[in-house]
This record gives C-alpha cells, structure tokens and sequence, in this order.
C-alpha cells in the first residue's frame, strides 16, 4: 500500500473496468490516483487486526420474500425499447469473438 | 463462466491444445497405464425449482418465449436491488441437510467480471462464507465422496450466435435471451476424492437422485437443470499429491462427463509420460471430437474481485428452521438402498430399483412376506416402462405371490405385470383372461415321456449330445400345452431323462 | 405563494383556498423566469405536472381525502428512477433511458399527492461535491451565479433555494444532500441508512446511500421525510421498524438536551476549514447553550480517518454497481465494434465522464486481487472503528454538532484537483460510514455573503433529537441569535 502506483497498474485496472485510456488520460489519471491512494496512507497505520469490519451500518439478517411471481404487462416490448439493438425479442450484440480492425 | 467461451461454444482450429497438434490423433484406447490413477473432484450446477428466481420475482420456468420471463429485477436495471427468494434458501439447505453439510450463517458477495449474458456484469454467489460446508454423499458402492460446500448463486442468461457458418469467430452478431438470468442455482463441489469416470457419473447420478428426493430440482441434464464441470488430474497410483488439474466445462450428458474424464486423464498421463506436464487452464468438451480442447489462450484477466453485496444482508438459519426442514425430508436414496439390501435384496438390484424410484414396490413384497429378490428381478427388468411408477403395489405384492407358489410361470408373470402397468387391472383377474394355470410337473413328464415316443430318432441325437435339439422339445410341449408350461421345469425334466438315458 | 412553506401549500390546497394548478403554474413561472441561468433541472415535466394537478383538483372538489402533500410541487433528483420519464444520472451513458417503474420513493410523494416538477443535474452518478460533473453542464448557485451550488445533488438544492419547487430529493452517500443544502442556503437532511427505500436509487456506493428531504425549513424537512421514510420489502437494506413520529418533538426545545461539538471537525485536528465556517458553528452552539442545552466539546478521534476509508469503500462498491453500463441492453452504445468486448469496453469509455472513471479504477484497484485486505477489508474495519467512537460520543451526548463544509459556495473550477474536492466532504462522511442521520440547517453567512450551514447528527434512528436539535437552532438563525 505504500508503494507508489504504476502506469502499468493503472492501465491493468482500466483493461480490468472495461476503460480505455489515451496515454495522457494514463499518465493524468496514474498522479490523481497517486495523490488519492498517498491520502489514504492515513489509516494503513491502524492496528484494525481485531476489529470486525463493517459491511452494513444497521445490522439485519434473513430478509427474504415470499416466492411469489410478478408478472409485469408487456414488459418485454419495453426493455427492447430501451436496448440498442434488438431483434426477435433478444438484444443484439456484436459478436463475442469478431476482429477488430 | 469466467470466459467468453462460456458453454457452447465451439472452438476454432487455431486453438487447439499443443498435445493435440503434437500427438495426432488421441490413442484409441484412453485406459489409463497401469501405475496410475485419476483424480476427479467435481463441481455441479443445480438449479432449483422454485417458482421465481433468486433474486428477483420474475418466473422461473424453462423455455418460452425469449425475455418475457424477465422483471427488472433480473435485468440488473438501473435503481433496482435484489431480495433474497426464501424458497430458494429452503431448498438449498434441504439439499445441504442431504448431503451431511453443516448449514451455517452466510454471506452473498458479488463475482465481478464483464460478460453480456450476465445483466449487472457481476454475479451475485457465495464466497468465503456459504451456506453448506464439510458434507459428504456415499455411494452405492459404498465409497464416500467428500462434500467442500454447496452454495447458491444466480445463474447467467443466454446468447446465441447468428452468422452465417454458425461458427462463434464468423463476423455476426449474438442475440441475447435473459430469461434464464437470475434462476436460483446451488453449485456442489466435491472434495477431489473422485478416482474414475464410473465413478464420477455414479456421483452424479447420486446427486442427481438427492435433489429430486429432496424437491430440490427436476435434475434435467436436458433442460440444464443440472450441469457438470470436471476437475480433472492424475497422479502415480497410491500417492496423495495433488498435481496440476484443468476444468472441463461444456459437459452436457453422463456419458459426455465420462468420456471427457477419460480422455483428459490420459491426455495428462501422456504429457507426464512424455516429459511435459499439462498447464492449469480451462478446457471445453468436444463431442464430436470425442476430446477436450483448451480455451482461448489468452483468456480475460480473472480477478473476481469479491466482496460482500452490500445490497443483501446475511442469511442465518436458525438451528430451529434447520432442524424443521431436517425432519421433513424425504428418506434418501442411501437410507431406502440400505431398507432393501436389509429386505434381502442384492446391492446392485437395490440400487437400481431406488433409481427408477421403484424401491416402494419390493418393500410392499417385503412387508406382505413375499419373495423380494424375485420382485427385484422384475423391477429390474421388466419395468422399465412408462407408468411404472403408478402400478398398485398390492397388485405387485400378489403377482410375485402367484409366480412363486407355481401359480405363473416367470414368463407368465412378465407378461401379466406389462397388462397390469398398461391397464391398471389386477394378476389374479389377468391370469384367469388369459388361461394362465401352471402345468404341474407330473402332467408334464407323461406328455413329455409322449412326445419323445414320438421323435425316437431326435431324442437319441440329444442325448448323444446335439444340445441344440432341446429346442426342438421345448418348442413341442410349450405347443401341446398352449404355453402354460414353465420353462425350467421343461428343462429340468428334459436334463433329467438325458441323463436317465444317457450309458 | 411561492415563499409558502409546503406544509402552508398543503394546507391551501386541501381547503379549497388555492388549487393545485395553481400552486403548479407559479413554479412553473418562476422556474421559467430563471432557469436559463441556473439549470437546476435535466428535464422540466411541466406537462405531467399541470395534469397530476388538475386531478388533484377534481379530487379535493369531489371531496375525497388527499395526501399530507396534496398539490405541492417537488424536483427529484435525476438519479431517481420515473416510470416513463427519462432519468439520466446526468451521465451521457444513460442519456435517453426511461425506467419501465418508479422508485419506491416516488410511489410514495405520489400517493401523498406530491407533484414532480423535473429531474434535477447532478454530479455524474452523484460523485462530487460541485454539480460540476454533469454531462450536461454544471447546475449554478441561484444566490451567486459564479460559485457551484455544491453536490452531487446540486440541481435539488439550487431549485429550492431558488424557489423552483419548496421540497426537493436528493440522494447523499458522502454529503451530497447536506453540502449542496449547505452552499445554497437550505435545509438537507440524510435519513438513517435503512430509513427510505433505496429502491429506484440509481446506486452509487450501496452501503453508504440514502435518499433524503431538501427543504426551505426545518418542519418541511420533517414531513417531507416522513412521507418517503419506511419499511420497503424490495429494499433488504430496509429496516422493518416503525418510526417514531417527528414533527410533534418540533417546538419542544433543546431545555436539558447535550449537544457536543466534535472538536476534530471545528477547528481541532482537521485544517482547511474557513473562519467564518468555524465561527457561525460556535454560535449555534452559543445559541443552543442559551436555550438550555448542555453544551460541550467532544472528541471523535477516528472521524479524521473517515475520509480515507470513504475513498476506499464508495468507489469499491461504485465500481461493481457501474458495471452493468456496458452498452448491451439500454443507455449509450458505441456503434462499429466488431465484437461484445470492444463494444462494451468503447460505450463506457465514451459513456462516463472523468470523475466516474477515476472513481471506477480507484474502487477496481481496491478490490483487486493482491489490494482487497489493504484497502477494502481495512477501510471496512476503520468503518466500526468510527461506528464505536460514535457510540462512546453518544454515551454522553444526544446529538453532535459541525459545520456541514468546510467553506461555502466556492467558484467554478476553484477545486479543480479532485483531493482537493474530496477533502469538502469531510464532515459529512462520517455519518455515511456509520449509517446515522445528519441534517444541515443554514446558520448565518461566511465569505462573501453565502450562507453557512451547520450539521446536527444523531445516533442511528436518532431523527427526532436530531430535528428537534435543528428546529431550535433554526429559530436561533431567524430571530438574530446566530446569524
């Protein structure tokens, strides 16, 4: 955590978030990063070893519903309406393994 | 699923493994060498039949008409959040309770890589805290394989590719069915205590027989209700290393998990035997190939990066509600092998008749005092017709009653017990129909003792030897008496005049 | 009219005294009047309001019983998702999107007979602090058209402080609901977590959002709250408890109460906070003192780490939730990709702005193979740490008080550095990690005239106390006592 953060590191992070980066935008986004993840060096220091961590702020359990159907008018029509591409009531999709140019 | 090349997909020519394009053709015979032995561990895909899905209150229901069984819920859109199917927790711990898990307080968390058949781009499974842990399935042959844990997790929609060849690396397009997004599945993965591909499919078919008892799952191999992947690497026989393995995927029947087992676990005996070793990778059955062949080189990055779903809060079954659904299982196919085999039956016949669900038929035999391993024999052979399953069992009870005191021969017997299936009717009413009174054996040897007068010149052949012509006998009294006689008493008799005969 | 307190509109309505189309048409009027240099709004939905209005008029005629908000006019933030009208997260990625339901939320203003006015700008996907990360342009402060309205809800707080509608929802997972309400001179609360269904909350960081009330004044506040607040089964977060009702505690005063003044957030350990903020807090302290309150300072040690473990968990989880934007089933596509990778890879990279990237990639290396125990795991655990120091704080006290920011409305492009904007939130992220209820009320002006807004918070479900903290503190503001 301490050490500091490498172009290479953040071009493997955006390949792994699906983002492309020009190499301005790598070498800006690596120093933004940097400064962010130097800041946070703050609570590298605490010993938390033994301390639970938080996962939500209201603790609850078993929260389940009822295994009931609801079925909604026509909802097919508009999520394709909002897809965009579809075609015989799927979405449409370049294909998984085309080549780019 | 953390590829591209998820189910489905063929693979083209220029992917091809290095063994297969060094080797040639694989080896006809896929035996392993003596020395040594394979280890399996499995990992299996069950999805559980409840009426919505995991998460959201969409049908579950396979087939229909592409993305209407879709709610936004299981589109991932925007704003919407997941709630756990309660249903679906209960039947994940019936089958955990089924396979000696220990069922413990658990947490979602969130598997995050891209893939477009999965609507968020991450899939809400289980993690470092599932809900099924250290259970264990035995075998009908007695062998245990070792449950690591049973969790549960969303299933992914479906693509299908559009081009013009079909094949996935044509220009085209996917079309995109989300129907079967967010279908409750519980994934099993077992211990690697698995030694062959006999015994990988009895495993399955175990499991399989477990959910169904359990109301789980219908179990279909067809419909995708279960799907199997294969953990697969071998070792020199009696060493407890565990060596490189690779996972099989894309294996769609019994018969597939047992030939893909077999194939890759030559393939890695091979590559030792050779110098080389196999590479951990993820492999994908070819059936028509009849072998598994690696994935895309270079696969995507896999960093998952789980973490707890914030969305979704612990699921902690009460040791009451566990102890609840532990009482209203079903008896398990184990528990209902062993009542047979303490009936008096013989292991393998019990454990086929607790596959076909027939076990209650000999069990009524049993309780009525009747001839079990006789009654086994028929529902091992004779009923494996539709509507099996709906026979009256007194019925059952009576016949093998008839066919052990004489009253029907065996041939008899098999062909009443097809009418009862068929039409629901009763033995004793059949046999009557039909004339079906056994001969007695005294009745028997003087129109034997008849029929050899009549045929000097045959009978002296026969007992000079010519076996074949105790057909020719058969066939006379089975005439003269229309049928009636029982075959092994015709036998016996004939065996003993040859001998009478015989210098 | 447009001066009236919702509560006074209600009222109008429900008698008969004024009708809803016309409480409509003189918001309408005036958001046409100023808009064009504000842009609190993506979308105006002047049409569906005039006609939720006329139905609430033929209602009140018929004399059927109508909701507490019979006829009030409301801006929703547009991270909150409208059957049928576009919601945008003012992101070009969900440009033209029109969810096919309504949030759990807007069922409920709906059902009070509350009337949408428009979709207010927000931060893209509600990260920043300055409404400086719309696609579509920034949102101005209607009280200094140079100086940001604050964020990421700075469309809701600029339409209220505007007077564009009198309530208005936002959503705060860091402080964007009190810091924008703090810049433009108005009332923001964030409820308990739990409290209002995230349910149709385009999300941001799950574990830290929650939708809450902008307002011209305390009571408002309240009731707008408890309109929207309650169990939701299609939220698990949701917590299954009736609330304890509010706007009787009002007018009860502070007499007895103990307010602490957390000394790291006003002028203690943390720099950076303006004079003017740090003195207009120790006056509403004064002034709760005078009106009876035990006041005193109290030190919550871990809220100075809340920032760093805040940087870490939000974009963590930001970086999951904004996954789905991947161009396959609705929102921006990036045409002439020859396969599903490309394309996905091309429509978030054209889709998303530079703040979401950068959130997207600092919350991807956090949980990424090798960093999840550093960053994620410990940022998790420094989050019960600031809980416990709560819980300690609140042993002696029953609520707490800070500035909301640590400056007011500062100018555009003045924080163009992101630390330097995340460092804005420093205040108001405590109570996100701990899940408690927090509410800015204005107090008195700083630099320049802009106004300055004092935080009250509360333990968890602690909203009564903590309103009735700021009901005082608002009849100090008003008669002179503070400002």
């Amino acid at each position: 955590m301490s050490e500091p953060l490498t172009r290479q590191e953040v071009a493997k992070v955006a390949e792994l978030a699906m983002l492309e980066l020009s190499e301005d935008e790598l070498i800006t986004f690596t120093g933004q990063l940097a400064a962010v993840l130097e800041h946070a060096q703050d609570i590298d220091d605490l010993d938390v070893g033994d301390v639970p961590p938080t996962n939500h702020p209201y603790p609850l359990t078993n929260v389940f519903r009822d295994d009931v159907i609801e079925e909604l008018d026509d909802i097919r029509t508009e999520v394709l309406a909002a897809a965009p591409e579809s075609e015989d009531g799927q979405f449409r999709v370049p294909p998984a393994l085309g080549e780019e140019d | 699923m953390n590829d591209w090349q998820h189910n489905d997909t063929p693979v083209s020519s220029t992917m091809l493994d290095a063994w297969r394009v060094d080797s040639g053709v694989p080896p006809e015979d896929l035996d392993l060498p003596d020395g040594w032995e394979m280890v399996i561990g499995l990992e299996v895909h069950v999805e559980l039949a409840t009426r919505t899905k995991m998460f959201s209150p969409a049908r579950n229901h396979f087939g229909g008409e592409p993305n209407t069984m879709v709610h936004p819920v299981c589109l991932g859109l925007p704003g919407t959040l997941p709630v756990v199917n309660g249903r679906a927790v209960e039947l994940s711990i019936r089958v955990g309770l089924a396979l000696n898990c220990t069922v413990q307080r658990c947490v979602f968390a969130r598997k995050n890589y891209f893939y477009p058949d999965m609507p968020k781009d991450y899939q809400i499974s289980q993690y470092d805290r599932p809900l099924n842990i250290n259970g264990w399935i035995e075998l009908p042959s007695g062998h245990r394989i070792g449950i690591e844990r049973a969790h549960m997790e969303e299933d992914t929609g479906k693509s299908t590719h559009v081009g013009e060849s079909g094949r996935i690396h044509d220009a085209g397009y996917s079309l995109v069915d989300y129907n079967r997004a967010g279908v409750p599945l519980l994934e099993i993965v077992s211990h690697p205590d698995i030694r062959g591909p006999e015994e990988a499919k009895a495993y399955v078919a175990e499991l399989q027989a477990i959910v169904v008892a359990v109301g789980a799952s219908d179990g279909k191999f067809e419909e995708g209700s279960m799907r199997v992947d294969a953990n697969v690497s071998v070792r020199p026989a009696g060493s407890d290393e565990l060596r490189t393995r690779c996972e099989i995927k894309n294996v769609n029947s019994l018969r597939s998990l047992g030939r893909a087992i077999q194939y890759e676990a030559r393939r890695h005996v091979d590559l030792y035997r050779a110098g080389d070793r196999p590479v951990q990778e993820t492999r994908h059955w070819d059936e028509e190939g009849g072998r598994t062949r690696a994935g895309r080189s270079k696969e995507q990055a896999e960093d998952y990066r789980y973490f707890a779903d914030p969305d979704l809060v612990p699921v902690d079954p009460s040791p009451t509600w566990v102890e609840e659904i532990r009482a209203a299982l079903p008896p398990l196919p184990r528990a209902r092998r062993q009542a047979l085999i303490d009936a008096g039956g013989d292991p393998a016949s019990c454990a086929i008749a607790v596959e076909r669900d027939l076990d209650g038929l000999a069990l009524a035999v049993s309780a009525a005092g009747g001839d079990v391993p006789r009654s086994l024999v028929h529902i091992v052979n004779n009923l494996v017709v539709d509507g099996a399953a709906d026979l009256d069992p007194t019925g059952f009870v009576e016949l093998v009653r008839m066919e052990a005191g004489g009253e029907l021969t065996s041939t008899q017997a098999k062909q009443i017990l097809g009418e009862m299936v068929s039409s629901g009717r009763g033995p004793a009413e059949l046999a009557v129909e039909h004339g079906f009174e056994a001969m007695d054996s005294g009745d028997l040897e003087s129109m034997l003792d008849a029929i050899i007068a009549d045929h000097p010149d045959e009978w002296q052949r026969f007992v000079d030897g010519e076996a074949k012509l105790q057909g020719v006998f058969t066939g006379q009294i089975m005439k003269a008496t229309q049928g009636k006689a029982d075959g092994k008493v015709v036998a016996q008799l004939l065996a003993q005049k040859k001998a009478i005969a015989t210098p | 009219m447009s001066g009236h307190s919702a509560r006074a509109l209600a009222a109008s309505v429900a008698s008969g005294a004024v009708s809803a189309a016309e409480v409509v048409e003189e918001y309408l009027g005036r958001i046409d009047e100023r808009e064009h240099e504000v842009h609190a709004f993506n979308l105006v939905t002047a049409d569906a309001a005039r006609a939720a209005a006329e139905q609430i008029d033929r209602r009140v005629a018929a004399g059927e019983t109508i909701g507490p908000l019979a006829g009030v006019p409301i801006a929703l933030k547009d991270n909150l998702c409208t059957r049928g009208v576009a919601t945008t997260c003012s992101s070009k990625i969900l440009e033209g999107w029109i969810p096919p339901y309504d949030a759990t939320v807007v069922e409920r203003l709906a059902a009070a007979g509350a009337i949408m006015v428009g979709k207010t700008n927000l931060d893209e996907f509600a990260m920043g602090s300055s409404t400086e990360n719309s696609a579509f342009g920034p949102t101005r402060n209607p009280l200094d058209l140079d100086r940001v309205p604050g964020g990421s809800s700075g469309g809701s707080a600029a339409a209220v402080a505007a007077g564009f509608a009198p309530l208005s929802l936002g959503s705060d997972t860091g402080g964007s609901i009190r810091q924008p309400a703090a810049l433009c001179g108005v009332v923001g609360m964030k409820p308990s977590y739990g409290t209002v269904s995230r349910y149709g909350l385009i999300a941001f960081a799950s574990s830290l959002d929650q939708i809450g009330p902008f307002s011209r004044d305390v009571a408002d506040s309240a009731l707008l709250f408890e309109t929207i607040a309650g169990h939701d089964g299609r939220d698990s977060t949701s917590i299954p408890a009736p609330l304890e009702p509010i706007t009787p505690r009002l007018d009860r005063g502070v007499d007895g109460l103990r307010v602490g003044v957390v000394s790291e957030l006003a002028g203690g350990t943390l720099e950076g906070f303006q004079p003017e903020v740090l003195a207009q807090t120790r006056r509403a302290a004064e002034a709760l003192a005078a009106a009876g309150a035990v006041v005193a300072d109290v030190s919550v040690p871990s809220t100075i780490y809340g920032l760093s473990a805040y940087y870490v968990i939000a974009p963590a989880e930001a970086s999951s939730n904004l996954a789905r934007y991947d161009g396959v089933r609705y929102g921006h596509r990036e045409p002439g990709r020859a396969n599903t990778a490309a394309m996905m890879t091309a429509s978030r990279t054209r889709g998303f702005g530079a703040e979401v990237k950068r959130r997207i990639m600092l919350g991807t290396y956090g949980l990424s193979a090798g960093y999840h125990d550093a960053f994620y795991g410990k940022a998790q655990r420094v989050r019960t740490l600031i809980i416990r120091d709560f819980e300690r704080a609140y042993r002696d006290f029953d609520v707490l008080l800070s500035p909301t920011s640590p400056c007011v409305a500062f100018p555009f492009g003045a924080k163009a550095d992101p630390l330097t904007m995340y460092l804005n939130d420093v205040a108001t992220i405590p109570s996100n990690l701990a899940g408690h209820p927090a509410i800015s009320v204005p107090f008195g002006t700083g630099e320049d005239g802009m106004p300055v807004g004092v935080q009250v918070m509360a333990p968890m479900l602690g909203e009564p106390v903590m309103y009735q903290v700021a009901a005082e503190l608002e009849r100090a503001s008003t008669d002179g006592t503070g400002a």
